[in-house]
């Protein structure tokens, strides 16, 4: 026995045994005692509550998690996840509990002293609009004074940001709200009313209630997902689709996992464990980031490669397997899936090209020498084995529409074995030149060739080989000498310098990644992430990754295939839900614009351009873009029906259907008459004219000038008027554009009225005339969807909404009021002439044979809306109506059903339920239709009206859709034909959705959500020009751009665009550095980043990471204030000095506003900018790319993306004492 | 022999994320109120790095815990009671408010109500301490995934003695996350050191609480804690700590650390263990040792001797039924992958942790051997991108013989299943180099892999 102290100590405790009823343990060391537990209380009573609320939050973020709201006497007091997902599995991890840092510390925002209780307006504008209201007696004729009035205008617009918010009514800013949009429609046009709202999946809701206000009111609802620059371009290219990814518990189903530029940990929280359990069933994991990313930690290896390089590492790895899997020894999985999946047997035209030749067109049925049959020039054509005759195999674009595709839209191949090469003795062996952008100068390569009635033609399989460098006897041209032969693309020694990844490894993973999807049957994935996406040319290098999930037969296997998870996020039910945002139920079609071009025009950054477009052409194109700006591509892409314009014209829509009416023209033809006269003119033209400014924006659900305005500088001077730090020269006139009018004075302030609903203060809010208090996540019904889990459940309210807050359905029903209120004398019923872009999954893709551009301005075709230029079609506005229409489902569901990704659903049984269901509306200009009053009533109509969570829904598509394929497809859903998921069941738990044609899966049976199984398994052809997955693309502007086929393309290189230092440069300013800003692991986009945990657990204000040794060059330790310059901006934030960084490189984590904790700058004096001060927009031309097949716009499908990668900065160390 | 019931926890290091959950959703929960803001019962410190508080584990220093003196005997090496009874007036040993951090708040409110001004209006950082305008120099979680960075890990104790294998460049880059709270110690020296009796270990479930109504503020289990998991509320004047989540465990919910882990990486079970053995385990003399006393201390739940025992000693029979279902038990004992936080203090810890084993493979990437054989990971244990020695230094007082062995294990899990992943034979020579069966590899898979909720607690 040991006594515990010896001595006195010891002493002291044995005689307590004399003073104290506990028991004390024999070697002196324990004591027991019993009762005494009320001092427990205190940790009981903390506990102890009065209810559990199911919940989630709401926007821009992956998650969809389903949350317990913990409420007491009335009050919120913190949140856990829920752990009752339904189980994926025996064999498999579960998905609870789902949650992050920065959703468990949301309900923070409920009672801090950021949450906007009250409406407010901005006291300038309220004190003019009292004045002028009080003595005019009118709302609307107010409005009209003080924004015509210049001196008016300016007083307000140049306060906005600098505080002076002051309290009003709902009732009256309500009223000042309608009255500026009453304004605008009357004088300036519908299409001068924007909104923006991001994400639709994580809270359908309330993102429709505002989308279906401009929507009813013709006003343009704007993009995000390109916006953001998170819409990966090549899935339109490659796929069709806009993005289809697995769920997260299929990373499990994966033998090999590459982690390409997504750093799960911090931007998958809940997901992440999917990755690191499926290690232990013997997964692979590779992490490719640029730095020691909290990723890495859980790979098997780690690449390396420097930032934007990805590109050159993936064709590297892509130049392995072509090599060793299709050229050395071939394996018939790979051959199989290639020869029915992708476009890799179809045949292309060689066209001769000085002394060599270089790829064109698809041969298509139309160019062979038979009788052509319907859509001929969009059925593309392969070679027979077994014949080697040509043939025309269903399945591509000609099939999908029109009578005789019937039935034949399908991958069967029936006897045809496609002919892969043309090598072999009937071969020709050809030149080919093809572009290379790692240097000077072209590839010279070669490849066999035929001829097909008279068509020099080789296979896309063949200038694959030939693009990549993998070289076969006989065939002309400049090869590489093998792997490790540096001069010649692609192999894996040339990628080492530009990468910085040992040559060795990139061959050694691209050999395992194909080797691993050998023996699995293509059980090998990419997830794939902003690291990669977010890049001027990122569409290269997502291409160059999925030739390899596409190549091994990865795509449409469960396990296997790309995994992008970059803001796209399933709104699973889809089909209802996009009735009720874009108020298709009342009118057809909603105008629906492209963000990035909107805002490259309207805050006028094309002004900045010091280059023209065919900058980014292949050194050897055709010389199509030269001389014309980016701004001039725009207003072409615009005028030939390529991608929305909005405003669309430099006239009123509404004035253009009345002058039509005047002069009893039909209105389309009536604009094509005043377009062909020049009387007319695109907005686009001419952004800079007042007319043509955008005059009213309402955001919510967002924070456009302190996360994704990219060039927020821009923002604050032109769009609104108010102090910038912008420094940058406008562009001299030799480069300015042709076909867009140059003004010598920039307008500043276009924009009339910044709305904003909010919970909390932002740089939105803080910018905006007027702010209205939104109810939180934990305040309201809704509901929630994710690509990343199966699964859709509901947003409830813990309590009701507190001060004078209201949801955002709620806030819009009441702005909607107002507004039809004042319509009624202003405005009455109106006809409305929207013009809109050719439109994919719908046979306008049938607009560009070939992919030949024809500009009806220059004269080389006809203008024909709806072919050649946009459709038009007139809509009528009854604008006295629009508060009924809002909350009652509208006609046009039953009449004209809804149609999805080409499949059309009849809902007339549906809306007869929404009717029961609901409740009808009784009386006015909604009389008889369902109620969409409460925002549970909003849930019930996108549940009943989607085929995810309705199988009668799903099974009807299916069987509509089976008339075009011609395969079964209807026993997909059939297990849950008689399943309807209601409201009530997803505030029970979470409910696992059904299989439908509006995604690609099929999750029968309980399978996990692999996009694509439903094309591989079930022969439905992808929705492209020849039906399968493209690695060829054969448009005109691709071929300007030297990317028909996957390559490489460096970041751009912003020292020749713009003189900005080169990096690596230390001067008298500072160090230059590449300025990165990857996700965050505070925040999710601006949302948290202002929250006191997340501040509390990192370094509690705006930090930029830097490497060590870019540190030590300009003498700044962690934590010491620097300042970061360049011409678009100036930041002011901490360094972050870790060794983890790689040098040269710099991280400002998205998206750190401005609110919190940021100082002037010494530079501009002024208060320091968000990440996105030193980002500007730049526009990829082949983004503006339509018409054309699967090159089609469709809404968050195609377009340019708001990239923010390439740009650099100067950083310094600035004076340690701040200012604020 | 007396048997008593423990609550204990492991956590899987290889799996933890570093996403701050547990520390969030604890906080709201606990501590979320005035006197205790910069208070985390639950917190994750990026390794290497400085910890919460700074250096908490430099004991030269802060002379927590217990250690053995001249004769051999557990004395407190902060000094015994009658120590702090003299200095109780005056405890230098303890981490001022700077080492933790300085909390703070932004004036928000200016956000909204800010006049018309020549700026855009700002929230500048204020602290709660002093009410008055900040600089912000330390947080909660000041070094998270620096990696350790020069300036700021040369003060992690740990790497006293071994600098020479951790270098601070980018290619040597490494880091993981050690999430801690209160460890419910067999040995508490921070009851031992409380002159007012107040802190005590509940019989039932070995739970240590502090008892609020005799707390009287001395502080000295602040001293005395060598993980620094007692806390002073500066506005209530008493001591506050890690209640395990009680109110919770008691009507058999986990602890909201563990059921909102989103790395699903918190196992939560019963222990048995002999009361009576644990000032002779947590005496051994040799360091080394102390990691094999602390699982000798654990008895097993389903052998029948110790069951009896149990019975008599009134624990309930669903309680040994949990015992013998624990999965805390299963890794600590059957599978013998979890291991203690710092023996080395004697406080017998009872939340154990899987030491991390990734990244395993990019050490022998260019030895052309192939990455995923078990035999090559094996070898490449010993050049790990995290140093065994640091893990050693954590977990088994420097040995790193126990840690090759778990890393070993799960190197072995991951092969193992590899071929059964790939449908392959699988190849039983693997689990054999471990000292284990296929079952026994598989059903560890099991447990660390699918982790269902019903099986983690």
């Amino acid at each position: 026995m040991n006594p515990t102290q010896g001595g006195l100590a010891d002493a002291l405790v044995a005689t307590r045994r004399f003073f104290t009823r506990a028991q004390i343990s024999p070697d002196r060391r324990a004591m027991y005692r019993t009762g005494g537990r009320e001092a427990d209380v205190f940790y009981r009573d903390r506990w102890s509550h009065d209810k559990v609320v199911r919940s989630t939050h709401g926007v821009n973020c992956t998650g969809s998690c389903s949350w317990k709201v913990y409420v007491k006497d009335g009050i919120i007091t913190w949140e856990a996840q829920q752990t009752d997902y339904p189980s994926v599995g025996p064999d498999r991890p579960e998905y609870e509990p789902r949650g992050c840092p920065r959703g468990a510390a949301f309900s923070w925002y409920t009672y801090s002293p950021t949450r906007v209780r009250y409406p407010y307006v901005r006291g300038v504008l309220l004190e003019l609009y009292r004045e002028a209201r009080a003595r005019t007696g009118d709302p609307v004729a107010a409005w009209a004074e003080i924004v015509e009035d210049p001196e008016r205008a300016r007083r307000y617009k140049s306060a906005r940001g600098k505080g002076g918010l002051v309290r009003a009514t709902w009732e009256e800013a309500a009223e000042l709200v309608a009255a500026a949009h009453v304004h605008t429609v009357k004088a300036y046009g519908p299409d001068r009313v924007a909104g923006f709202s991001p994400i639709p999946a994580m809270s359908m809701v309330s993102f429709a209630a505002g989308s279906r206000f401009v929507s009813l009111l013709g006003g343009t609802m704007l993009s995000f997902y390109d916006w953001y620059a998170d819409l990966p371009v090549a899935s339109p290219q490659v796929f069709g689709d806009q993005t289809d990814v697995p769920e997260s518990g299929d990373w499990w189903d994966a033998g090999y996992l590459i982690m390409w530029g997504s750093n799960v940990p911090v931007t998958r929280t809940p997901d992440a464990h999917w990755m690191t359990e499926a290690r232990y069933r013997g997964q692979k994991v590779i992490a490719v980031a640029p730095d020691y990313a909290d990723n890495v930690k859980f790979a098997d290896e780690w690449l390396p490669a420097r930032p934007g390089t990805d590109g050159a590492l993936a064709m590297a790895m892509g130049h392995v397997i072509l090599r060793e899997f299709f050229v050395d020894r071939q394996v018939p999985y790979f051959t199989d899936y290639v020869s029915r999946h992708t476009d890799l047997p179809f045949l292309v035209r060689l066209d001769p090209c000085g002394e060599a030749n270089k790829p064109g067109k698809f041969l298509t049925e139309a160019d062979l020498d038979r009788e052509p049959t319907e859509h001929a020039a969009f059925k593309t054509v392969l070679l027979d084995a077994a014949t080697g005759g040509p043939v025309v195999p269903g399945g591509s674009l000609g099939f999908r529409y029109g009578e005789q595709g019937a039935g034949r839209w399908n991958l069967d191949l029936g006897d045809v074995t496609p002919l892969l090469t043309l090598a072999g003795e009937q071969a020709e062996s050809v030149e080919v030149r093809l572009p290379r952008f790692d240097g000077p100068g072209h590839l010279w390569r070669g490849v066999p060739a035929r001829r097909v009635d008279g068509h020099l033609v080789t296979t896309v399989h063949d200038l694959m080989l030939a693009q990549y460098g993998v070289h076969r006897p006989g065939l002309p041209g400049v090869w590489p000498g093998g792997y490790d032969d540096p001069d010649q693309p692609y192999t894996p020694a040339w990628q080492e310098p530009i990468t910085g990844v040992p040559a060795a490894t990139a061959a050694r993973i691209g050999r395992e990644f194909a080797d691993n999807a050998e023996q699995t049957r293509g059980r090998s994935m990419i997830i794939m992430g902003a690291g990669a996406n977010h890049w001027f040319h990122a569409d290269t290098i997502y291409r160059a990754f999925l030739a390899l999930t596409t190549l091994t037969g990865c795509q449409g296997v469960n396990g296997g295939g790309w995994a992008h998870y970059v803001g796209q996020e399933k709104c699973r039910p889809v089909t209802g839900w996009s009735q009720l945002a874009f108020a298709l139920d009342w009118t057809r079609p909603p105008r629906q614009m492209i963000q990035t071009a909107y805002w490259y025009l309207h805050t006028d950054q094309f002004r900045y351009d010091q280059f023209g477009a065919d900058t980014f052409s292949y050194t050897n194109s055709t010389g199509s873009l030269a001389g014309r700006t980016v701004a001039d591509l725009i207003a072409q892409s615009a005028r030939l029906g390529w991608m929305p314009s909005y405003p669309t014209f430099d006239r009123n829509p509404l004035d253009l259907a009345d002058e039509a009416d005047a002069a009893g023209r039909d209105p389309a033809d009536h604009v094509v008459d005043e377009l062909t006269a020049g009387r007319l003119r695109f907005a686009c033209e001419d952004p800079d004219v007042p007319q043509n400014f955008p005059r009213v924006l309402s955001v919510w659900r967002a924070n456009l000038l302190g996360s994704s305005g990219k060039g927020n500088e821009y923002f604050l001077k032109h769009l609104l008027g108010t102090d910038h730090s912008l420094r940058a020269d406008e562009t001299p006139p030799a480069a300015r554009p042709q076909d867009v009018v140059w003004h010598d004075q920039a307008p500043v302030g276009k924009l009339d009225l910044l709305l904003s609903l909010d919970f909390r203060m932002t740089s939105t809010t803080i910018y905006s005339d007027v702010v209205l208090p939104a109810a939180t996540w934990y305040e309201k019904h809704d509901l929630s969807t994710t690509d990343m889990h199966p699964f859709v459940h509901s947003f409830n309210p813990a309590i009701a909404p507190p001060w004078q807050t209201r949801t955002d359905w709620a806030a819009f029903q009441t702005i909607a009021e107002s507004f039809s209120a004042l319509a009624a004398e202003h405005l009455g019923v109106r006809r409305d002439v929207v013009a809109t872009a050719l439109l994919h999954d719908t046979p306008d893709e049938l607009a560009t044979p070939h992919g030949v551009v024809r500009d009806w301005k220059r004269g080389e075709c006809d203008p024909v809306p709806g072919l050649t230029m946009p459709r038009l079609t007139v809509v009528e506005r009854d604008y006295p109506a629009l508060g009924a229409h809002m909350s009652a489902l509208g006609p046009l569901t039953e009449k004209l059903g809804a149609a999805t990704k080409g499949v059309t659903f009849r809902l007339g049984d549906e809306v007869e339920y929404l009717r029961q269901h609901n409740g009808t509306i009784r009386g006015g200009p909604a009389d008889g239709r369902p109620s969409l009053v409460r925002d549970v009533h909003a849930c019930e109509a996108i549940l009943a009206l989607s085929g995810t969570t309705n199988g009668a829904l799903a099974t009807q598509g299916f069987t509509t859709l089976e008339q075009r394929t011609g395969t079964p497809l209807a026993d997909l859903a059939a297990e849950h034909a008689g399943t309807r998921i209601t409201f009530a069941d997803t505030q029970n738990a979470p409910v696992p959705v059904i299989t439908s044609p509006e995604w690609s899966g099929s999750e029968s049976g309980g399978r996990r959500y692999s996009p694509f199984t439903i094309n591989v398994e079930r022969r439905k052809p992808w929705h492209t020009l020849t039906g399968r997955q493209h690695f060829y693309l054969d448009h005109d502007w691709m071929a300007e751009m030297g990317e028909g086929l996957p390559v490489f393309r460096p970041p751009l290189d912003m020292t020749a665009l713009f003189g900005e230092p080169e990096i690596g440069t230390t001067g008298a300013l500072g160090v230059a550095v590449r300025y990165l800003t990857p996700h965050s692991k505070w925040s999710i986009h601006s949302e948290y980043q202002d929250n006191l945990f997340m501040l509390s657990l990192s370094r509690g204000g705006p930090s930029i990471w830097m490497s060590t040794r870019d540190a030590e060059k300009i003498g700044v330790a962690d934590n010491d204030w620097i300042e970061a310059v360049n011409r678009n901006g100036v930041v002011v934030a901490r360094a972050v000095v870790s060794h983890r960084m790689p040098e040269g490189t710099v991280y400002m984590y998205h998206a750190q506003d401005r609110l919190i904790d940021v100082p002037l700058t010494e530079t501009t004096g002024r208060r320091g900018g968000i990440h996105n001060s030193l980002t500007r927009l730049l526009v990829k031309p082949s983004h503006l790319i339509g018409g054309y097949a699967q090159l089609s716009f469709a809404f968050n499908y195609l377009g340019p993306t708001g990239n923010q990668r390439d740009e650099i900065t100067v950083i310094r160390r600035r004076a340690q004492e701040v200012t604020y | 022999m007396k048997i008593m019931a423990q609550m204990a926890m492991v956590m899987n290091l290889d799996k933890c994320i570093g996403c701050h959950t547990c520390s969030v959703t604890c906080k709201q929960a606990w501590t979320n109120r005035s006197g205790v803001e910069y208070v985390w019962f639950n917190n994750v410190e990026t390794r290497p790095g400085q910890g919460y508080p700074r250096t908490y584990e430099d004991q030269d220093r802060w002379r927590g815990g217990w250690t053995l003196n001249a004769r051999g005997r557990l004395r407190l090496r902060g000094g015994g009671r009658l120590r702090k009874l003299l200095t109780i007036f005056s405890n230098p040993k303890l981490p001022a408010l700077d080492d933790y951090y300085e909390p703070w708040t932004y004036d928000y409110d200016t956000l909204i109500s800010a006049p018309a001004q020549q700026h855009t209006p700002v929230a500048r950082p204020r602290s709660l301490i002093s009410g008055k305008p900040t600089g912000i120099t330390w947080s909660a979680n000041w070094d998270d995934d620096l990696g350790g960075a020069p300036e700021l890990a040369r003060h992690d104790p740990l790497l006293r003695g071994i600098e020479d294998k951790v270098r601070f460049e980018f290619e040597q880059t490494f880091m993981f996350y050690l999430p801690r709270i209160c460890e419910h110690c067999l040995n508490p020296s921070c009851a031992a050191s409380c002159p007012s009796g107040a802190i005590y270990k509940r019989s039932e479930d070995g739970i240590v609480l502090v008892d609020q109504d005799r707390c009287r503020g001395w502080r000295m289990c602040v001293s005395g804690c060598p993980y620094k998991k007692v806390y002073f509320n500066h506005r209530t004047g008493k001591a506050e700590k890690c209640t395990f989540c009680f109110p919770r465990v008691e009507v058999g919910i986990p602890t909201v650390c563990a059921e909102t882990c989103v790395g699903r990486l918190r196992y939560i079970g019963l222990v048995l263990y002999d009361a009576d053995r644990v000032l002779a385990a947590a005496s051994t003399p040799d360091e080394h040792d102390l990691l094999d006393a602390q699982r000798d201390l654990l008895l097993d739940p389903t052998d029948p001797h110790v069951r009896r025992e149990a019975e008599r000693a009134g624990i309930p029979h669903d309680w040994l039924d949990a015992a013998a279902r624990s999965p805390v038990h299963a890794l600590i004992n059957t599978y013998r992958v979890a291991l203690p936080l710092h023996p080395e203090y004697r406080t017998m810890p009872m939340v154990w942790y899987i030491p991390p084993l990734s990244p395993v493979v990019d050490v022998v990437r260019d030895t052309g051997h192939d990455g995923e054989h078990h035999t090559t990971l094996f070898a490449a244990i010993d050049a790990l991108r995290i140093p065994v020695d640091y893990l050693a230094r954590l977990f088994t007082a420097g040995d790193p013989e126990p840690v090759n062995q778990v890393l070993r294990r799960l190197a072995a899990m991951r092969s193992y299943l590899r071929d059964i992943n790939l449908g392959r034979e699988p190849d039983e020579s693997i689990p054999d180099a471990v000292g284990m069966t296929g079952e026994e590899l598989y059903d560890l898979y099991r447990l660390l892999a699918l982790a269902k909720y019903d099986e983690r607690y």
